[in-house]
């Protein structure tokens, strides 16, 4: 047998692998582990550990905002968040401090998955999976934002959260004369486009989050296989930074939509 | 035409048409950004913010492109 037979016969016997050749791009995060009826994705386990891990950093953060002398890690941290806080309340002049622990929120959750996706071996470590008889290959993680699922949930849970201030801000039915409005004709065909942008805001804001992230995978995957020296480093750069700013902008745009929500009619 | 050729084609008019829009759209707000720091120099940082917004706005709606390109190609 040639070399390439034996190497290939040893792997079939293991469950992990590294990726050798160009992977299958799948839009679908493929399921790694089926418990009962539910299949968890390889996106949602890489995010077990985002969640783990910053768990213990805001643990760790409380535990040192308790103690009598304040270390320099609780500074650090402070001086990252009254930042985040000054450019959020911009946007919302004085309501910042009840919309922030959401909004914030979602600012971590978006940055920390997006920057956890280009960490090495996601995408790269392969396991193998049974499926319908058919021995298939995997990636073990993958990004989390890189899934419609991660991104529809967060974008329908912005919406509801931003019709629901809406109405708690300003009542029913003033919240209501905002869609529905029979004053002249103009108005009232006004209040039906602003019904449908707002269903409009829930697949903006699920396909801009999950377009920049599975677009920056897809593309970190060419280019290795393209140029495999050195010319994955720029991209992976851009990628960071792509991973920043659209963890701003979803938080920035729910503030900007939070505060129009909550204004008055004119 | 083959249906594999009319995928390619289609993934690759997606994408190519797609970035039209936009690419005019963000050298527009770079240029008027530009423009305000020049008028402005001490609001330079709130300019620089907004322009990061509105280019990250822009930019969206290529994305949209791109991921019906790669849904064509893909799926």
């Amino acid at each position: 047998m040639t070399e390439k037979k034996i190497v290939e016969e040893n792997i079939k016997h293991f469950d992990f692998k590294f990726l050798t050749e160009m992977s299958k791009i799948s839009i679908k995060a493929e399921p790694i582990l089926n418990i009962g009826n539910f299949h968890i994705p390889n996106s949602l386990f890489l995010s077990f550990f985002v969640l783990f891990g910053f768990s213990i950093f805001a643990f760790s953060y409380y535990q040192a905002s308790k103690a009598k002398k304040k270390n320099k890690f609780y500074y650090f941290v402070n001086l990252i968040l009254k930042r985040i806080y000054s450019f959020f309340q911009s946007a919302l002049h004085d309501k910042v401090s009840v919309f922030f622990p959401l909004i914030g929120s979602f600012f971590f959750f978006i940055i920390l998955n997006n920057w956890a996706s280009l960490l090495p071996g996601v995408g790269s470590l392969l396991i193998k999976v049974v499926e319908h008889g058919k021995i298939e290959y995997f990636p073990i993680f993958r990004g989390n934002n890189a899934d419609l699922n991660t991104t529809l949930v967060l974008a329908i849970i912005s919406v509801l959260f931003i019709q629901y201030s809406g109405i708690k801000y300003l009542g029913f039915k003033e919240y209501i004369k905002k869609f529905i409005n029979f004053s002249n004709p103009i108005n009232f065909f006004v209040g039906i486009l602003e019904l449908i942008s707002e269903i409009s805001k829930v697949i903006s804001f699920s396909f801009r989050l999950f377009g920049n992230v599975f677009a920056g995978e897809v593309l970190l995957a060419v280019m290795a296989f393209l140029v495999p020296v050195l010319v994955s480093f720029p991209f992976l750069l851009l990628e960071v930074f792509v991973g920043f700013v659209q963890a701003l902008v979803f938080s920035m745009l729910l503030a900007v939509f939070l505060s129009g929500a909550i204004a008055k009619h004119h | 035409m083959s249906v594999d050729a009319i995928k390619l084609l289609g993934t690759a008019l997606a994408i190519g048409l797609g970035a039209l829009g936009p690419g005019i759209g963000i050298g527009i707000i770079g240029g008027k950004a530009v423009e305000a720091i020049g008028r402005n120099p001490d609001a330079s940082s709130q300019i620089q913010t907004n322009m990061i917004l509105a280019i990250a706005f822009a930019e969206a709606v290529a994305i949209y492109a791109l991921v019906v390109a790669l849904i064509i190609k893909f799926v």
